[in-house]
């Protein structure tokens, strides 16, 4: 899915690296190109155009990021640049780089999965309106079951136990969940596969 | 990222002359394609608007982030589908949300029926949040194939995110209902007391035909039956009956509204009408 150009000017191949290390504010242990939200390095004659596909429909970090793309792309000589949105497809986890999840793990992060909703029509089947046995994650357990989409054994990101349980649904952010580990006892943050 | 406030508007200018203390609202009028997208866009904003009130005052401290998380996608939603109809019709989000009288939001009632402060029960917020989580759902999935390319885009992001809105709000209204005899009881009145106005979720005018007729969306009565599928193996599950549907129809998807939406809108567009084009 990633457009990178391998025959890229040396221009936009420069901005891709300097965009390899443009934080997330919200997870400053990855870049912009980690989270595999910057979908397109295009020149614009003087400008850069950097094409970006937001995480979340209220991601409060997206006009920051936005800025700091745009910062970054000046401060390193490559001319002013334009930051343009794509909504389409939309974002998915699937997208973070294997760097990026190694990187989330050493944050204390424990990474997506893969997604298992990439197709949305199918993923709304087996989510929301399977048959009454069988439940999105494999368990044949009730109705609600179906609708839950709870990620089965996230490894700890500190010791690896497999070992956890989920604390919350929802964690400081919309993209993570709160979990424990039950073998060495630290809370860690789960990404969400979305 | 800094806050720019014009000055506090004053009563009088150097002039002489007298300046309205508050911003006028604007004078909307949009096509009916546009309606029925402020339909959808004003239901995810009121009610993200309700939700936000739950911030610091959850039952626990884990489902105060939830909720206010799940306000947080419906803002990002209604802000995309906002700023799309504003591109067209010449205003901006901030002026759609904040500077629309009553008459012209659309959402539906439901959304907009008192919260924690008019003193009712945390089982109305959990109960209405699935109720509408599985309504959206239903409708960001038909909307994925939307003639609007946009709109379509905007779903194929929501109906990731109403994915886990739909199995958050379904754990709890099982956690309530199949829970300890206070909790049903409690769960049982709040679904009495929201279920009149579910009806309204799928009706269907002329609006709705618009959007069909054109490829923009569906009819909101074709989405009953899939959102029977979502309801009622969860209710089934929580000990939870399916009242039944009277003649009562509210009317706020047509700008007609419950009694209590003023004092929403009231305490939602404050700012805004008082620092006029105030940005954050």
């Amino acid at each position: 899915m990633n457009v990178r150009d391998t025959a890229a000017s040396p221009r936009v191949a420069q901005a891709w690296r300097v965009l390899h290390d443009v934080l997330d504010p919200e997870v400053p242990a990855i870049s912009v190109t980690d989270l595999g939200i910057v979908r397109d390095v295009v020149e614009q004659g003087d400008a850069l155009e950097v094409v970006v596909t937001p995480t979340y429909s209220g991601c409060p970090a997206t006009e920051v990021i936005a800025q700091s793309i745009s910062d970054a792309i000046v401060a390193a000589g490559l001319g002013p640049a334009r930051v343009t949105q794509r909504r389409a497809p939309a974002w998915t986890t699937d997208w973070i780089t294997p760097e990026g999840r190694e990187k989330l793990r050493a944050y204390g992060i424990a990474p997506p999965g893969s997604c298992a909703f990439d197709s949305p029509s199918e993923g709304r089947t087996r989510g929301l309106a399977s048959s009454p046995s069988g439940g999105s994650d494999g368990r044949s357990e009730g109705a609600v079951h179906r609708v839950r989409l709870m990620a089965r054994n996230v490894d700890c990101p500190r010791c690896g136990s497999a070992q956890t349980e989920r604390l919350s649904a929802f964690g400081s952010t919309a993209c993570k969940s709160l979990y424990r580990c039950i073998a060495c006892r630290e809370p860690f943050e789960f990404f969400k596969p979305i | 990222m800094t806050t720019t406030f014009a000055p506090l508007p004053t009563t009088a200018s150097a002039s002489g002359s007298v300046a309205s203390t508050t911003t006028e609202s604007i004078v909307f009028a949009p096509t009916p394609l546009q309606a029925y997208l402020m339909r959808l866009g004003d239901t995810c904003l009121i009610h993200a608007q309700r939700l936000a009130e739950w911030s610091g005052h959850a039952p626990i401290l884990e489902e105060d982030i939830a909720l206010t998380n799940l306000a947080l996608d419906l803002v990002g939603q209604a802000r995309a589908l906002l700023t799309h109809v504003g591109q067209q019709t010449g205003f901006d989000e901030d002026q759609l949300a904040f500077l629309r009288n009553e008459r012209d939001f659309r959402n539906v009632t439901l959304v907009e029926l008192p919260g924690r402060r008019a003193g009712r029960d945390f089982a109305d917020a959990v109960v209405r949040n699935f109720l509408l989580a599985a309504w959206m759902n239903v409708l960001w999935a038909r909307l994925e194939s939307s003639s609007d390319a946009e709109i379509a885009a905007i779903a194929g992001k929501a109906i990731k995110e109403s994915r886990y809105h739909v199995a958050h709000a379904a754990d709890w209204v099982v956690r309530l209902g199949d829970g300890t005899d206070e909790s049903t009881r409690r769960t049982r009145q709040a679904v009495d007391r929201q279920w009149p106005y579910t009806a309204e979720l799928f009706e269907t005018d002329d609006i709705d035909t618009a959007a069909a007729e054109a490829g923009l969306g569906p009819t909101r009565v074709s989405l009953k039956a899939e959102w029977d599928a979502i309801v009622a193996p969860v209710f089934a599950e929580a000990g939870l009956s399916i009242p039944a549907t009277g003649a009562f129809r509210s009317t706020g998807s047509r700008g007609v509204h419950s009694e209590h939406m003023g004092y929403l809108l009231a305490e939602m567009q404050t700012l805004q009408r008082t620092f006029p084009g105030g940005q954050w």
